[in-house]
């Protein structure tokens, strides 16, 4: 339990620092109240020591009270319609309505057997400015309950202003397991969240399961060399990252529309700490979403030459896919940086990584061998790329793309 | 203006042991590192102090050899080294370790500006960082390439999904850098090296900074690690050669047996 001992001299130096607004100053002394977490947030800042948490309690949190399984919504510009924001006001895409990013849908489809198994709900967390009937999208993919916070000033991704909502909204409902996509802001809101709530957080987790009524979680780490278990026993809500592609898509079943529940979060226009002076998003057609693409089509120093490198572009017109490139294609300028795949690029995992000339050096394979299925072209047959690929060809592969783009145009119609 | 620089001592092999019992990793013996993304953090720090005579202070946690970080950043220019090892420690998750090093920044007193790299290359998690921000109460902006200071004012381009962005926040904040594209890491010289040797590098125990044993190493760490096994093996790769048409023939059989195309 937490204590104010009579030392306490109502300094006030306590309150503000509390995530929950759980002190209030009562006869020029610190009361504390039920919303507290025991975070110690007040601990470190009281100039007296007058404030103790002591450790038994702690050790022994009451976690009976949590339920339900949570997905953080990541609202995504839309690229299609440009996002350039405007001067000092609201940016314009906010018009046409951000879009619901794919790694959400994924989230669901993971959550939704984790709170079956676990015969609880699973609901989603929608932060937004204005909501553009986000919860027929979200109750397709298994959402039984949106809490949404609609807030002008959730206009765009704050990380105070995010993580003070979510915070007060777990503290309010108590969810068991709480999920983020892995994604630059997921990785921005959730370490944020957890470190409030002083419960764990595991990081691009690539398996989620329930295991004795608890969240397991792997994920690899020393880049893919070992694979951990991690659990988080003694706190609430259990929080993971996942990153995109990484959990199957369910089909969606339309119709089935989540309940919304309306959350009145006052949100203090002070929060926002860190302002957005200006943004650049690449345009529609340079966007390179490696780390969501479905397939990837990529190249190596085998290509040889930027016009040859261009094949692929091609081949990825037909197949649906995005452009990767070897770190040895990027120095050699065949392609630029933004493709790269690897550990100083992008690490990504398609359903089909198909390489072409990438021979496959350790930096590389970090990047790209969580994919489904690879398969390699390359002309030497000891290429480190074929221990990690399901198919190996051995071949010119400057040679075999264009004759591959041919043989595929040919069975289009 | 001080700066405070989070750096971390990380394997510099893909060859890593585990204790078996524990299940935590155990680092003597493997050779070891400043973390990348550390290290351009101490450079973002030693290019600000040249600019504006700002005061740098190198920060870590870890075992004892850690210390050779600490005193990487001090031949690169910082001013002081800090290195907090206690076995108190050990075993640490990213809460532990933020709110060891929050406590930490507490005891050096006056921090303006605190640089970490965005994640650490063992880890990868890019926990930490955040975890410090939020325990001391100061934003946080992630994945920076680059920091220009204006009295306390901090104007920042940083990584977002698709693009970048430039924000603006005040003193105190928290950093994770990330590397820009041209980036060249910088070694310290021989004769800086010898003269680090001469700076102040103090080494904290947990009491020294006031830290909690509840919220420490393996017992205070929010997440533990149940097991530690090796990646599942792929099968070997199945092969085939022959002519560039045979080649592009498999290839549509994979694809189509794969369900890429129809």
């Amino acid at each position: 339990m937490i204590n104010v001992s009579p030392k306490c001299i109502g300094c006030n130096k306590c309150v503000p620092v509390c995530p929950f607004a759980a002190i209030q100053l009562i006869d020029k002394k610190a009361v504390i109240n039920e919303a507290c977490t025991l975070c110690g947030a007040c601990v470190q800042v009281c100039p007296v020591q007058a404030i103790e948490i002591s450790r038994e309690e702690t050790a022994t949190r009451d976690l009976g009270g949590y339920k339900g399984v949570w997905v953080f919504v990541e609202l995504v510009e839309d690229r299609a319609v440009g996002g350039a924001a405007k001067e000092g006001g609201q940016p314009a895409h906010a018009k046409q309505g951000r879009k619901i990013r794919p790694v959400t849908f994924e989230l669901l489809s993971i959550g939704r057997k984790l709170a079956d198994q676990l015969g609880e709900e699973l609901c989603a967390v929608l932060l937004t400015d204005k909501n553009y009937g986000y919860e027929k999208d979200l109750g397709a993919y298994g959402a039984d309950k949106v809490y949404l916070v609609e807030n002008p000033e959730l206009y765009e991704y704050n990380t105070d202003i995010f993580s003070t909502a979510i915070v007060a909204l777990t503290h309010k409902h108590k969810p068991s397991i709480m999920l983020y996509g892995a994604t630059i802001m997921g990785r921005d809101l959730a370490p944020r969240v957890a470190s409030s709530l002083y419960t764990g957080l595991t990081a691009d987790c690539t398996a989620l399961a329930i295991k004795d009524g608890q969240l397991l979680q792997s994920r690899p780490a020393f880049g893919g060399n070992i694979m951990a278990d991690i659990l988080s026993p003694r706190s609430r809500p259990q929080m993971s990252t996942v990153r995109p592609n990484v959990m199957k898509l369910s089909d969606p079943i339309y119709g089935k529309i989540a309940v919304t529940v309306r959350e009145d979060i006052k949100i203090d226009k002070g929060l926002r700490r860190v302002k957005v002076l200006e943004r650049k998003l690449e345009k529609a057609d340079a966007g390179v979403k490696l780390d969501e693409a479905r397939v990837i089509v990529s190249g190596g120093r085998g290509m040889k030459t930027k016009e040859r490198f261009k094949h692929l572009e091609e081949l990825c017109r037909l197949l649906g896919g995005v452009v990767g490139a070897s770190r040895g294609a990027v120095d050699m300028g065949l392609k630029d940086k933004t493709h790269q795949v690897g550990q100083s690029g992008t690490t990504v995992s398609p359903k089909l990584y198909l390489s072409f000339g990438i021979s496959g050096a350790v930096q590389h394979i970090v990047g790209m061998k969580a994919s489904d299925v690879i398969v390699a072209v390359n002309n030497d047959p000891d290429a480190p790329i074929f221990n990690v690929a399901k198919y190996g060809i051995v071949g010119d592969a400057h040679e075999i793309a264009p004759k591959l783009i041919e043989a595929l145009k040919k069975r289009k119609p | 203006m001080h700066i405070a620089v989070c750096v971390k001592q990380v394997p510099d092999s893909t060859e890593v042991k585990i204790n078996p019992e524990t299940g935590t990793l155990i680092r003597a013996g493997v050779p070891s590192i400043i973390n990348p993304y550390d290290h351009f953090a101490l450079q973002t720090a030693m290019e600000l102090k040249a600019a504006n005579g700002f005061r740098v202070t190198v920060v870590s946690m870890g075992p004892p050899q850690a210390r050779s970080v600490v005193q990487m950043g001090l031949a690169l220019g910082a001013d002081d080294g800090v290195l907090l090892s206690d076995m108190a420690f050990a075993g640490s998750d990213t809460w532990s370790t933020s709110y060891a090093l929050a406590k930490a920044m507490k005891k050096i007193g006056k921090v303006d500006i605190i640089l970490a790299g965005m994640q650490a290359i063992d880890g990868d998690t890019a926990q930490t960082g955040p975890g410090i921000a939020q325990q001391l109460g100061i934003p946080q902006v992630s994945f920076c390439v680059k920091v220009d200071v204006d009295g306390r004012k901090l104007i920042v381009r940083r990584l977002i999904d698709g693009g970048h962005e430039i924000v603006e926040t005040r003193a105190p904040a928290l950093l994770t850098m990330i590397m820009p594209k041209d980036y060249v890491s910088k070694y310290p010289s021989f004769p800086a090296v010898h003269s680090s040797l001469k700076k102040p590098c103090h080494t904290w125990s947990a009491a020294d900074i006031g830290a909690e044993a509840q919220y420490l190493g393996l017992k205070g760490s929010p997440t533990q690690v149940a097991k530690i096994y090796p990646p599942p093996q792929r099968e070997k790769a199945a092969m085939s050669g022959g002519s560039s048409q045979e080649a592009v023939e498999k290839i549509l059989e994979i694809l189509a047996r794969e369900n890429f195309v129809e």
